[in-house]
């Protein structure tokens, strides 16, 4: 009458036997705090409205009429007189890629119980953050001010540009400016020993929803800008 | 709760990830910068997303570290986005010609 010899019971199975006991045994399915399942759950169906976006963006292209205006040259800066296409675009990348990078760090320091490093790159992230939103802000104001695009029309070309542009990138902007929040509430927390004693799985959980934002930049920077 | 104390991993991971999405990225500024255009472009541009993709999910969010529970429950959904980007792809050829057709333009 050994009840140890369960090896269901554990999460040591590897493959597909293993699936069937996380989720036919007399035990929790998923092998992690419910605040991290959660947020995967959340970040899952985050990832069904960002498809949706883009998958609307991709009808409204393809059926356009009108010529669809060039995104390397609506999105081009002018330096020191040089031309440059989608400039400001691939900092913003480097930026926020950067920013998944110390976030990644802090999530790494943050089990090994470094509370110092852990928010000072917490805090790095939220900073490179916040420099992501301000260039948006910059770029958003460039294309109303200077190129006249608005949701409903443009002088360059299919009326539809403006206003998936709006909602797209207006969408990340905002799940950015809200991680900026997120980042730093969490990394406040984490300072004042908030988490000793309860474990550091909020850090990792907040890097989900971090790395998350960055994921869907690259998509939206493949489909929207590059294409 | 096996690893979930854990997710040990050594930092030089992390500097390779990044170091990576950072020439992969500057891989796909290039495409533009080039002006590549048609078919080489698209699937240039497809391939570099789907590689920093990844990265970022495999190793940034832990993926490749958890059970596969959770990778089926986070992949399977997303079968359905790809019917609905096939559905929309045909709806939006078939507005494009009915546009030409009826409004001659």
């Amino acid at each position: 009458m050994t009840i140890e010899t369960d090896k269901s019971s554990d999460y040591t199975q590897p493959g597909m036997g293993g699936m069937v006991a996380d989720w036919a045994a007399d035990k929790q399915t998923f092998d992690m705090p419910w605040g991290k399942l959660m947020m995967w759950i959340f970040l899952l169906s985050d990832t069904f409205i960002f498809s949706v976006f883009l998958t609307g963006y991709m009808n409204v292209r393809l059926s356009a009429t009108d010529p669809w205006p060039n995104p390397s040259e609506v999105f081009a800066l002018e330096v020191f007189g040089v031309h440059l296409p989608l400039l400001l675009i691939a900092i913003m990348t480097f930026v926020l890629i950067t920013s998944s990078g110390t976030m990644a760090m802090a999530v790494n320091y943050a089990y090994r119980g470094d509370r110092k490093k852990t928010v000072v790159l917490m805090s790095l992230t939220a900073l490179l953050g916040a420099a992501f939103v301000g260039m948006q802000a910059f770029e958003w104001t460039k294309l109303i001010v200077e190129e006249g695009v608005r949701p409903w029309g443009n002088p360059m070309g299919a009326a539809q540009f403006g206003s998936t542009f709006f909602m797209i990138t207006g969408f990340h902007g905002m799940h950015v400016t809200a991680g900026v929040i997120y980042l730093t509430v969490i990394a406040r927390r984490v300072a004042r020993g908030h988490y000793e004693g309860k474990g550091y799985d909020i850090v990792e959980i907040t890097g989900l929803y971090w790395h998350f934002v960055d994921l869907v930049w690259v998509f939206i920077f493949a489909f929207f800008y590059l294409w | 709760m096996s690893d979930t104390a854990g997710q040990q991993h050594p930092i030089g991971i992390y500097l390779k990830v990044w170091l990576l999405l950072f020439v992969f990225s500057t891989l796909s500024y290039l495409v533009d910068w080039y002006q590549l255009q048609g078919y080489l472009r698209w699937s240039l541009i497809l391939l570099f997303m789907f590689i920093k993709a990844g990265f970022i999910v495999a190793i940034f969010m832990h993926l490749s570290w958890e059970r596969l529970a959770l990778k089926y429950v986070l992949g399977l959904p997303i079968l359905a986005i790809c019917l609905l980007i096939l559905m929309m792809s045909i709806e939006g050829d078939y507005t494009y010609l009915t546009r030409h057709i009826f409004f001659d333009r």
